[in-house]
């Protein structure tokens, strides 16, 4: 079996494979909740009602949904100039650990609006610089930024542990190794009262469309393509390769922390190890999933995290575990994978 | 032998009605082709007429759709690489199949013996590959590291990798590309030798002098199609082209230069060696306004570290680049482009375009920062896709529109695009590393055409190729490039092709074996 390129994919093409793909996903769903003894049909009602079921639901997995965003722009902008940033965990922490120093510092006697902007200007920033180091490494000496940015995230979070039993430690925590909580004022306001989606989320929806904008409009956007299709042709043309990977990091590395900014001033108002349950890896199947368009990871980022929140409430039903989530969320990027191959190509026999 | 010469020859290899398709197109329609026992066969036809494509079904990389192959007799069982090699038929590619750091011997013997016991069999083997290459005139040490060996002898290996095998038929694809006149010659003996002894052989090939002189019976091709089967001795040069164009040709008027001054120097620049590359040795060379200075020479030898260096990919290690009499000392790629140096790069697919964006984002990769195409870091594409659709007329290229991806394009609208983004801004100096390479005969006098235009306008054309003709034809000066020294300057008609060909080898050069 060979794979031959197809010269002009047609559009029933370019749809019906990645809506394949959702479908054997459910398909394949299914059988793992028989398997784990459930109705398929009731267990995936239940995650669909959990997830969107009602008003509550929906915005919990809207809330769920913020910190994907961020994290899955963040790779989403790297990878288009086939920059591989694994390590948006890393960054998020970044952003988060900042995020509590300014929330927490004199600042503080700043009104609310200039000081969350501080705040979220801060974290970018040091989100920014996080990815700078591999991203010099990599321009200078050739070191593989898959392996720098990944063992990255192991060494901030045990930086964030050290941090939390001893620097940042909140003397009022009874112990639990987590910082001291922000100000009040220093809290990025609830969009509806009462419910806990936050302003985030809007910010969120703001980058998206700002990375699109960049993507499509500007010279650094068109440079970003550049770089990732065909990095030697780019060269010839003169575009300043290394300058332009720089300038993406910076972007994605942003990003990503700003998930952490996000998080704790909008959600935890803390930080803790528990800040972030895989976001930074998560994003990178957000990412994928949204074949790396902007505002497709506002879509690809609500549905992994309905799978997420919907998971978990179907799981206190029916008694399915919530690892199924987990498993859902491979098995979907798996045929996503495959089915944007299958769009591009063709296999042949012989 | 003498059954060769008589009418009952023995058939070798016949290919029946061989069609493949790709998708709509039809790679090959229908097509025979028949091989006797000391025969040399021509297979002839521009890029994209299904030569590869041919062969490739030969070999069982691609099955054909309809059709069958058969070898001494023996129907090939289709999609077997082996078989075609077990049956006796033995293929010199193009580009090199060879391994840099194992000796000769080695690399024969890769494949064609279990590896334990290749330690076993070496004396046998040596002393086998010496009595090939004495019979057959491929002079070579067996003990020689491949990685050392000139592109020459690099071609006699492989050749003599498929007489080892006891290949009784012998492709070879475009076997003359990469080698000098005196080269050539030296393969055109052991051809000759090879089929007194027996053998069959299909010779690839667009370079029609050469299939001349060797070629009992033609075969030509033509978008997929045979349009003809000639006796070689019954036809000429002009009829072949002809057959293989579909059209006449005319090739482009070349009237005199009128040279003015020095636009682009190189003054005594050297550049390190890079692997088996040599670097620049002392090279000092003048790009005249008005001039086209043609630089021959077999690739491999400076041409990568000259092209790159006026491309701007590179500063010299040690010598000035000099444009209008100024040193550059920042030099990029960038800067070249602002100087007014138009540089069509030698591979136009990896270097000059990016394959998966539009005409309209290939057409502005090296002005994209500047008015109209953008402002203060903003994109305007309607003013890129109003260029782009500006060249597209300009430079007839055939496409659906300035929205398609570049891939989609043949060779020859490729490159006409790249001609447009480098000539509508009327450069001065103009870089055009092997512009025709692999592109049909239309195309290529529509860029020779658009060279000359330019040269006639003023510019200073570097003209780099392999194809010794077609810098004969177009250059007003023509420099030798070998073990990246530099020749002299020779003016239009000072030397003959076999003149040139000692340079390209290496005479003729301070310390060489003769002065020519």
């Amino acid at each position: 079996m060979r794979l031959e390129p197809i010269a002009n994919p047609s559009l029933a093409r370019q749809l019906g494979y990645p809506a394949a793909a959702l479908g054997l996903t459910v398909v394949v769903a299914s059988l793992l909740a028989l398997i784990a003894g459930a109705n398929p049909f009731a267990t995936l009602g239940l995650i669909l009602k959990g997830a969107a079921g009602s008003k509550f639901a929906l915005l919990e997995t809207l809330n769920r949904a913020t910190p994907l965003i961020f994290t899955g722009l963040a790779v989403a902008v790297a990878f288009r100039a086939k920059l591989w940033n694994i390590g948006a965990e890393a960054q998020l922490y970044g952003g988060a650990i900042i995020t509590v120093v300014v929330g927490t510092s004199v600042l503080a006697t700043l009104p609310t609006v200039p000081h969350l902007f501080v705040m979220a200007l801060c974290a970018a920033v040091v989100g920014a610089l996080i990815l700078l180091g591999p991203v010099i490494l990599k321009t200078r000496f050739g070191v593989d930024e898959v392996v720098t940015t990944l063992l990255f995230n192991f060494i901030m979070l045990l930086f964030v542990s050290y941090l939390l039993e001893g620097p940042m430690k909140d003397p009022m925590g009874m112990g639990w190794p987590k910082s001291e909580a922000l100000a009040k004022d220093a809290r990025l306001p609830r969009i509806v009262d009462g419910l806990r989606l936050h302003w985030g989320f809007a910010l969120a929806i703001l980058s998206a469309i700002a990375v699109w904008l960049i993507q499509t409009r500007t010279t650094l956007g068109y440079e970003i393509r550049a770089v990732g299709q065909n990095i030697r042709a780019a060269r010839f043309a003169g575009i300043p390769v290394n300058a332009v990977l720089v300038k993406t990091a910076l972007l994605s590395g942003g990003l990503a922390a700003l998930a952490g900014f996000s998080e704790v001033a909008g959600l935890k108002g803390h930080l803790s190890l528990d800040l972030s349950p895989g976001f930074g890896y998560t994003g990178i199947i957000v990412a994928m999933l949204a074949l790396l368009h902007p505002l497709g990871v506002v879509v690809s980022a609500v549905f992994v995290a309905g799978v997420f929140v919907g998971s978990d409430s179907m799981s206190r039903a029916a008694d399915v575990p919530t690892y199924i989530a987990d498993m859902l969320m491979a098995i979907a990027l798996l045929f996503m994978v495959l089915a944007i191959l299958l769009t591009k190509v063709r296999v042949v026999r012989g | 032998m003498s059954d060769t010469k008589t009418g009952a020859r023995d058939v070798v290899l016949r290919l029946d009605r061989i069609t493949k398709r790709f998708g709509a197109l039809v790679a090959n329609d229908a097509i025979s082709l028949t091989l006797h026992r000391g025969e040399v066969v021509a297979l002839l036809g521009e890029n994209g007429a299904g030569k590869t494509t041919l062969m490739n079904i030969l070999f069982g990389h691609y099955v054909a759709d309809e059709g069958r192959v058969e070898v001494f007799g023996a129907p090939l069982p289709p999609g077997h690489p082996r078989a075609a090699l077990e049956a006796g038929v033995g293929m010199v590619h193009q580009h090199f199949t060879l391994a840099d750091n194992l000796t000769v011997t080695e690399n024969i013997l890769l494949g064609t013996a279990p590896l334990w016991r290749i330690g076993l069999g070496l004396g046998a083997a040596k002393e086998r590959i010496a009595q090939l290459s004495k019979d057959f005139g491929l002079a070579v040490h067996p003990d020689a590291k491949v990685g050392r060996l000139t592109v020459g002898e690099r071609q006699r290996v492989e050749i003599l990798k498929a007489l080892y095998r006891d290949a009784r038929i012998l492709i070879l694809d475009e076997p003359t590309a990469v080698l000098t006149p005196q080269e050539t010659d030296a393969l055109f003996d052991t051809l000759r030798k090879a089929v007194g002894m027996g053998l069959s052989i299909v010779f690839i090939s667009h370079k029609l002098h050469e299939v001349m002189a060797i070629s009992d019976r033609c075969v030509v091709l033509r978008h997929g199609r045979m349009v003809g089967e000639v006796d070689t001795h019954e036809t000429d040069r002009h009829r072949l082209a002809e057959l293989m164009v579909g059209a006449e040709i005319t090739p482009p008027d070349v009237s005199p230069a009128t040279p003015g001054p020095a636009l682009l120097r190189l003054a005594d620049v050297s550049t390190p060696n890079e692997g088996a590359a040599p670097g620049l040795q002392s090279v000092t060379l003048d790009l005249r306004a008005g001039q086209i200075t043609g630089l021959a020479g077999v690739s491999g030898n400076g041409q990568a570290a000259l092209s790159d260096l006026i491309s701007g990919l590179r500063l010299p290690e040690s010598g000035q680049l000099l444009l209008d009499g100024d040193a550059q000392h920042k030099w990029s790629p960038r800067r070249a482009v602002h100087s007014g140096i138009a540089r069509i790069p030698e591979d136009r697919h990896h270097t000059g375009t990016i394959a998966d964006f539009t005409l309209t984002e290939n057409a502005i990769l090296e002005t994209y920062m500047d008015a109209p195409v953008s402002r203060g870091g903003w994109m305007n594409w309607s003013a890129a896709e109003g260029l782009t659709q500006e060249v597209i007329k300009t430079y007839d290229v055939r496409c659906p529109g300035p929205d398609t991806r570049i891939r989609l394009l043949s060779g020859g609208n490729m490159q006409k695009l790249i001609l447009g983004r480098v000539l509508e801004r009327a450069p001065k100096v103009i870089l055009a590393n092997q512009p025709v390479r692999g592109l049909d005969i239309g195309a290529i006098t529509y860029v020779h055409n658009r060279l000359l235009a330019a040269r006639d306008a003023g510019a200073a054309v570097l003209l780099i190729s392999e194809d010794l003709d077609e810098i004969i034809q177009l250059s007003d000066v023509i420099h030798v490039l070998s073990e990246g020294r530099l020749s002299p300057e020779f003016p239009r008609g000072s030397k003959t092709p076999a003149e040139l060909g000692l340079w390209m080898a290496g005479q003729g050069f301070e310390g060489g074996a003769h002065a020519a």
